[in-house]
């Protein structure tokens, strides 16, 4: 309970914040409004209320985003195509498929380069440079090349989803792979333990904390990309499709709307791989 | 430590002891290190007898190469010229015939394994049957007092608990010789008085060869059959000291005269031994 003060603060902040902003960027766009439709006597109030309240505005107010969530997620059946239950169970399952193939990749990734030396030196690069290419410029690539070999549907979007998720995934299981103490691993040294023990019994388990950590960023790189990939590949649908058409069609209120189920979503996943964590540290006996 | 139930439980090595062939035999050692500034000489020319049974301590201010010449024993460092013989085997044979446990100066229990499971990782390394690992962890924690604590985590455990822990995994496969890095460096006195005498007693018992690094003049004189000084820069054997009380020695014995004669070589040898110039 302490910390729910400390929260609350932060979330009445960001609500202020967010309604401030909404009333002045759309402060113009409804004074032409005013005007367009003749009316030249309004006081500020009048202003501030429509700025909040318009149906295409710039940045909606948060009230109007409220209202379209639960207008798509509560009062639309799941089945329907408007309903933001219906396209984020599309994009979930797209970063689920995708985060697993990204973080064993990763984990494998990982046990290569530890295991072999050479590897770090000749592969670390192109890891590295993988992810400097721009997924958004990258994806249309892979849903054309993968549709060569038949390959379609919610396969090329859970590729790239993985292809996001793996490089963090590499880059921390090498570091928890390498945790171990110099102390540690001269212990492993004097029972003449094989190279594949040392991993196992200790390298292993040690990198637990990371693994963990590894996971969380990795998810939420997962939805990022499952996301770039509905964008590019629409017409299945999915929270990127509903961006797209929101944007189509100058419905700003979608968007934020798809936008912060989104958002939602990655937080929801990355707390449930954190309480995982925690109730596996807990029994690895890494916390009190 | 229970020497007792010890004996009882250990008496295939218990007899040991009175084989007084050459365990180590250390001529000529010498081993630098390549660092930013240029190799290092951590000992230079070291030559050492120790017999089966013996304990002998290695004594010197830091920088004097005792560590590196255990390790270099336990084949985790590789000198640069001459040899050693452990057992009649080199370094490295010796380590893989598990001749010797090594215990270091901080416990090093791995966090995620109890108490039980760390004393039996070098036995699941070993290959060691289940059945029988799991007897051996039990005499283990008897050998160093920690009977009931097998279930419990490191962290449940004070650092003097902790270390023992680890000196029952160095013995849990039975290895002739016990390395021993400064154990109880990091403990306070009492603990280590505690512990010294302990450890006294499992070395009767037992029977191991114990090679003991310290920095503590009476640590060393209250443990050991010999004393081996050491002097730095660079690292080079100064001076070796018979110590020969009785095996079952009590802590009262380092009120006596002949206790604090030989107390008092050991700190001459460091202080003629040590020059305060680098």
């Amino acid at each position: 309970m302490k910390s729910a003060l400390p929260i609350a603060s932060v979330v009445v902040a960001i609500l202020a914040i967010w309604y401030v902003a909404a009333a002045l960027l759309n402060a113009d766009l409804q004074r032409d409004l005013f005007a367009n439709s003749g009316r030249t006597a309004y006081s500020t109030q009048d202003l501030i209320e429509g700025s909040l309240n318009m149906e295409r505005p710039k940045l909606p107010a948060p009230h109007q985003v409220a209202a379209e969530l639960y207008k798509l997620v509560l009062l639309t059946p799941p089945t329907s195509k408007r309903s933001l239950v219906y396209h984020g169970a599309i994009t979930l399952e797209e970063t689920v498929i995708g985060w697993i193939i990204g973080s064993a990749l990763g984990v494998g990734l990982a046990v290569l380069i530890v295991s072999m030396r050479w590897l770090d030196r000749s592969m670390m690069p192109w890891i590295v440079a993988s992810q400097t290419v721009p997924i958004i410029a990258l994806a249309p690539m892979i849903v054309v090349i993968l549709n060569q070999f038949n390959i379609t549907g919610i396969a090329p979007k859970a590729v790239i989803a993985a292809y996001l998720s793996f490089f963090p995934v590499t880059v921390g299981m090498v570091k928890g792979f390498r945790s171990p103490e110099p102390l540690q691993l001269d212990l492993m040294r004097t029972y003449s333990a094989t190279r594949a023990q040392t991993f196992l019994k200790l390298r292993a388990p040690a990198s637990a904390p990371f693994f963990f950590a590894s996971m969380k960023v990795a998810v939420a790189a997962a939805l990022v990309g499952a996301v770039v990939a509905e964008v590019t590949k629409s017409e299945d649908g999915g929270l990127g499709a509903r961006l797209l058409a929101g944007s189509y069609y100058g419905q700003t209120v979608q968007i934020w709307a798809a936008l912060l189920t989104a958002a939602a979503l990655s937080a929801a996943l990355v707390g449930l791989v954190g309480l995982v964590a925690r109730l596996t540290q807990r029994r690895m006996a890494f916390t009190s | 430590m229970d020497a007792s139930a010890a004996q009882k439980l250990m008496p295939e090595s218990g007899g040991k002891a009175s084989a007084p062939e050459a365990t180590i035999e250390v001529k000529g050692l010498s081993l630098s290190f390549d660092t930013a500034d240029g190799p290092v000489q951590a000992l230079s020319n070291v030559d050492l007898r120790i017999a089966r049974g013996e304990f002998v301590s290695f004594i010197g201010p830091s920088g004097c190469g005792k560590t590196t010449l255990l390790r270099a024993v336990a084949d985790l460092e590789t000198p640069t010229a001459g040899s050693i013989r452990v057992n009649g085997l080199s370094p490295g044979e010796a380590r893989a015939s598990r001749a010797y446990g090594y215990v270091f100066q901080a416990p090093a229990l791995y966090p995620w394994r109890t108490v039980a499971r760390n004393i039996a990782l070098p036995l699941e390394i070993m290959g060691v049957p289940r059945k029988e690992r799991d007897a051996r962890v039990e005499k283990g924690l008897e050998l160093v007092n920690l009977a009931g604590f097998g279930a419990k985590y490191p962290w449940q455990l004070s650092g003097g608990m902790q270390q023992r822990a680890s000196i029952a995994r160095a013995l849990s496969f039975d290895p002739d010789l016990l390395l021993m890095d400064e154990p109880f460096g990091a403990l306070d006195e009492i603990v280590r008085d505690m512990l010294n005498q302990q450890l006294l007693s499992l070395w009767d018992v037992t029977g191991k060869t114990v090679l003991f690094v310290t920095h503590s003049i009476p640590e060393a004189v209250f443990l050991s059959t010999r004393i081996v000084v050491m002097s730095p820069r660079p690292g080079r054997v100064y001076d070796v000291i018979d110590c020969d009380f009785p095996r079952d020695r009590q802590l009262e014995i380092r009120e006596t005269p002949e206790f604090l004669a030989i107390a008092n070589r050991v700190r001459q040898g460091l202080r003629e031994g040590h020059s305060y110039d680098g």
